[in-house]
Order: C-alpha cells, then sequence, then structure tokens
C-alpha cells in the first residue's frame, strides 16, 4: 500500500519524493530511472545493523514494484561503502538471540531485488559491508578501495554469505585467503580476481557507477529482469539445468512486445521505445 | 629532544628541512616518523600549495643510519624488509601520490635511501656540490625506496644498472646532464631557488597539477588504451575545476589568471 502511494506521487514528481524521503540510515535519489541509495550514518562507517538493512530491504521491495525505476546503485559517500555489521548488536546477542535474528531474512529480502543492482564503492567495504557489495550484480570501485572479511579476527566468522559467495566469485585460495587471515585486498587485485568490473578514480565513482544503471536502465525492462535471472541461478545450477533455464527465460521474452520494438529499430535504424511489456 | 625535521609553511609553500646535520640527516625512526608527519600536515593544509625538502647542514641525507642496525654475530639475522615497509615505502608512496607537488633541493650528498628519496620528489634541483650515490651495493644491499624504479625510468637502465652495481658517486651536474635531475645550481642560491620555483608553483592551478602527477605516475605501467582513459578521467575531473575555468577566463581577456589551487 505504502509503496503504491510512493510510486504514485513519483509519476508527478519523479524527483523530489524520493529525495525527501524519510529514512533514517538512507538517502534516495532517482534521475533517469536509476534510483541512487546511500547509506548516510557515517559516524558509525555505515554499519549494517538490522535496522538499516531493514531500511534497505523495504526500499529495494519499493523499487522493485516502480515502473520508474530500471537499475538500482548502491553507495556509501567518498570514504567509506560499509565497515560491517555492528558490533555492539552483535555482542549484545547470545546463541538463542542469534538463531532467532531476523537478519538472514532480511539478506534474503535483498538478494531477492529483480532488478541489476550496482555497487559504486569508495574507501572500504568490510564484512558485511564485502557481504552487500557479493549481492550486487556490477561492481565498480575506486584505486583505493579495500575489500576485506575481518571477521575472523574478532573470533568469529562471515554470517551472510561471505564464504559462499566469496568463493564464488573470486576463486578458492583468494577467498580462503581473505577469510581465513581477515586481511583485505585491495581494488586492482579485487577487479582482475571478478569480484569488480572496472576500477576508477575515486571521485568518478559513483558518476561511473550511474552511468553504467542509466545504460542498464535504458533498456527493455522484462529483458533486463530476464537476464539477470538467468545469471543469479549460475552458481546454483549443474551447466545443463542453466542452459534449460536460460533457453526457456529467451524463450519467454520471444512473446514480449519490447523484443519486437528493438528489433524494428534495429533495422529501422532508431532508437528503440521500450514500454516494459 | 632534538627536532628531526623542521617545518614551515609561508606564501603556499611548505619548507621542510630535515635535521640530523651532525648524522648527514641519515634516517633514524625518529626522522622517518616526523617526516611522515610533515608530509601529512603539508597535504592537509589548504593554504599549501608546494612542498619544498631540503636538508641541514652539508648533507642532504646519507639514508639509513647504520648506528641502528646491530648486526654482530650473535645478533640474529634482521628483517630489513620491516623497516622497509613501515617506514621508506610509505614516505616514497606519500610524496608520489601528494596531489601537490613535492620539489628536492639537494644541497648535500644523497645516498642510498637519501637519494631514492630524492629522485622520488616532482622537480629535483642541487646544489653544484651535491652528489647522488646509490650506495647499497657496497654493503651488500638492494637499492631500495622506489631507487630501481624509479633510476632506470629517469637515465636508462644501463647507466642505472652499471650505477646500481658498482656505487659510483653522481655528481649534481652529470645528473642533470643526464636527465636524473631537473637542474644544478651554484651552492648559495640553492634554496632561494627551491623556494622561488615553490612560491611560483604554489600560485598555480594545484588540483590540475596533483593530476598530472597522478597521470605520469601511472603512464609508465599502464598500457597506451590504459593511459587514455586514465586521461580521459582525469580531464574530467580537471574540466570541473574552478582554476580551468579561470584560465579560459583569463586567456579571453588577456590577463594573468589568478588561480585558488581547486
Amino acid at each position: 500500500m505504502q509503496a503504491e502511494q510512493i510510486t504514485a506521487q513519483q509519476a508527478e514528481q519523479p524527483q523530489s519524493e524520493l529525495a525527501s524521503d524519510p529514512y533514517e540510515y538512507l538517502a534516495c535519489d532517482l534521475t533517469r530511472r536509476v534510483l541512487t541509495i546511500r547509506f548516510t550514518h557515517y559516524q558509525k562507517r555505515n554499519a549494517l545493523t538490522n535496522d538499516c538493512l531493514a531500511e534497505l530491504a523495504a526500499v529495494l521491495e519499493m523499487a522493485d514494484g516502480d515502473d520508474n525505476i530500471g537499475a538500482v546503485v548502491l553507495t556509501g559517500g567518498a570514504h567509506c561503502f560499509a565497515a560491517g555489521a555492528d558490533l555492539n548488536e552483535l555482542a549484545s546477542q547470545d546463541a538463542v538471540a542469534t538463531w532467532q535474528n531476523p537478519r538472514p531474512q532480511l539478506w534474503q529480502r535483498i538478494d531477492s531485488f529483480s532488478k541489476p543492482l550496482l555497487a559504486a564503492v569508495n574507501g572500504y567495504a568490510f564484512g558485511a559491508g564485502l557481504e552487500l557489495v557479493l549481492l550486487c550484480d556490477v561492481v565498480i570501485a575506486a584505486e583505493q578501495t579495500r575489500f576485506g572479511l575481518p571477521e575472523i579476527t574478532l573470533g568469529l566468522m562471515p554470517g551472510a554469505g561471505g564464504t559462499q559467495r566469496l568463493s564464488r566469485t573470486v576463486g578458492k585460495s583468494l577467498a580462503n585467503q581473505m577469510v581465513l587471515t581477515g586481511m583485505p585486498i585491495d581494488a586492482r587485485q579485487a577487479c582482475s580476481a571478478g569480484l569488480v568490473s572496472e576500477v576508477t578514480l575515486a571521485a568518478l565513482t559513483l558518476e561511473r557507477t550511474q552511468q553504467l544503471a542509466v545504460v542498464i536502465a535504458s533498456r527493455a525492462p522484462l529483458a533486463v529482469k530476464a537476464a539477470k535471472q538467468a545469471l543469479k541461478q549460475v552458481p546454483e545450477l549443474p551447466l545443463s539445468q542453466g542452459l534449460k533455464q536460460e533457453r526457456q527465460l529467451f524463450s519467454l521474452l520471444a512473446a514480449t512486445q519490447d523484443r519486437q520494438e528493438g528489433i524494428d529499430a534495429f533495422f529501422s535504424k532508431r532508437t528503440p521505445k521500450y514500454q516494459g511489456n | 629532544m632534538e627536532q628531526t625535521v623542521l617545518y614551515s609553511a609561508e606564501a603556499g609553500v611548505a619548507l621542510i628541512t630535515l635535521n640530523r646535520p651532525q648524522q648527514l640527516n641519515s634516517f633514524n625512526p625518529e626522522m622517518h616518523q616526523a617526516l611522515m608527519a610533515s608530509l601529512k600536515q603539508a597535504e592537509a593544509d589548504p593554504a599549501v600549495r608546494a612542498i619544498v625538502l631540503i636538508g641541514a647542514g652539508r648533507g642532504f641525507c646519507a639514508g639509513q643510519d647504520l648506528n641502528d642496525r646491530n648486526i654482530s654475530a650473535d645478533q640474529p639475522m634482521p628483517d630489513l624488509g620491516e623497516s622497509i615497509e613501515r617506514f621508506y615505502n610509505p614516505l616514497v608512496k606519500k610524496i608520489t601520490q601528494l596531489n601537490k607537488p613535492v620539489i628536492a633541493a639537494v644541497n648535500g650528498v644523497a645516498a642510498g635511501a637519501g637519494a631514492n628519496l630524492a629522485l622520488a620528489c616532482d622537480i629535483v634541483i642541487a646544489a653544484q656540490s651535491a652528489s647522488f650515490i646509490q650506495a647499497f651495493c657496497k654493503i651488500g644491499l638492494v637499492p631500495d625506496s622506489g631507487g630501481t624504479w624509479i633510476l632506470p625510468r629517469l637515465i636508462g637502465p644501463a647507466r642505472a644498472k652499471a650505477l646500481m652495481l658498482q656505487g659510483n658517486k653522481v655528481s649534481a651536474e652529470q645528473a642533470a646532464d643526464w636527465g636524473m635531475i631537473w637542474q644544478c645550481v651554484a651552492d648559495d642560491v640553492l634554496a632561494s631557488e627551491a623556494m622561488a620555483l615553490g612560491q611560483q608553483l604554489a600560485t598555480q592551478p594545484t588540483t590540475g597539477l596533483g593530476y598530472i602527477k597522478q597521470a605520469l605516475l601511472h603512464s609508465s605501467t599502464n598500457t597506451l588504451e590504459e593511459q587514455l582513459d586514465l586521461e580521459r578521467d582525469l580531464q574530467r575531473l580537471a574540466g570541473r575545476t574552478e582554476d580551468y575555468r579561470e584560465g579560459v577566463a583569463a586567456f579571453f581577456a588577456k590577463r594573468q589568471p589568478t588561480f585558488k589551487g581547486y
């Protein structure tokens, strides 16, 4: 209901409604079909508390149902993407409380966002911050950025996909080294290992990420969604299953208007006008 | 306690003086920390737009103070890598990545890490009686503080290799002839020339100069394609500075530009 209200108001004023957002940990900006979500609690180094993750999940769910949004960029500002979980929050929980913590559901809600999610990373992405980066589809980082999973140095370990997704992203040896030593890597190494797709100057990280997001948001929405779905299942399925699913999604798009429009526009050498259907 | 590094800032220029003249300004841990602190201070001060590094007394910097190295037979073998990782490498990185021009005024002998620290600066001016020595080979060590990276890029691999394997002393004049340094000047005008250059640079578009440093730092390791991309990105940022606007406006108005450094 609330999401619908925001969407309706936004249709009239696509910029202002999201800019004057009511969030405690985030600031949102919608420009050219790209929603930029910025963490704003710098004094706590953008620590990913449950409340912060809950806000992020709520915004992403809203964005998922909003046709004015084609892609989302996550950023933490110039100096820090996110430093990890909130240690005070973590320390206050015993085994039972940890077992009952709603955190895994929050992560799942964020992971189930169906549109492209891009990360513009400056400074550092540590612990939960890196685990959030691992949920993103495209990652752009500044040269000076460092990525790490320091949980082991505190007598714990990654608990939000860090061991699983990092290993699937950068390969076994580097992932093992990072998880077991807790020592970070820099953006160049992250790029050559496949964690990051492009390294930029710090002052251009957000801009470059937004440029890519604008390009993605200009593509046919259903095709983008189907392609993301096909890509996301890669670590889940054996190749034969993945190929089958890919083919099904491919066939599904044959029924869309936008596919026709895309091909027509190509032959008549004009820019396609996608309707999302 | 003796102040191992002197710092003063005036007219946009930070003057940093290595100050252990009795030991030819060789490095001990205190001087390392003081030099790094001075560089950080100059970096953080928006009023500072150029830095001059000079040595007190008759030497510029003799590198590592060997009195700090106990290598008698009853001691375990030292880990020299540790002091490089902790002190020398961060210094070289700080100087090369600092987004303001750093001038080395080499007033006397620059040996070992002292030579390579000077060569890591953006513009090197040396007094006629100054000299540069890659002294490492004479005590069984490898040139550090970026020497093996920067020297072949300055004077070519043939000269760099011969100097590093023999440890020859290179006069300031020879260094200038080879292109190892920018300029060799008379002893008595070194300080004033270096300060004048610093003051002149301090009136220039500092942010743009920082971008030039950044572009050149990467140019010897980037491919042409990577470097073209870097130039594009840096130009994108440079084009958004107020100094660029001022520079173009002054050009069309046929007047002297007044740059603010951002």
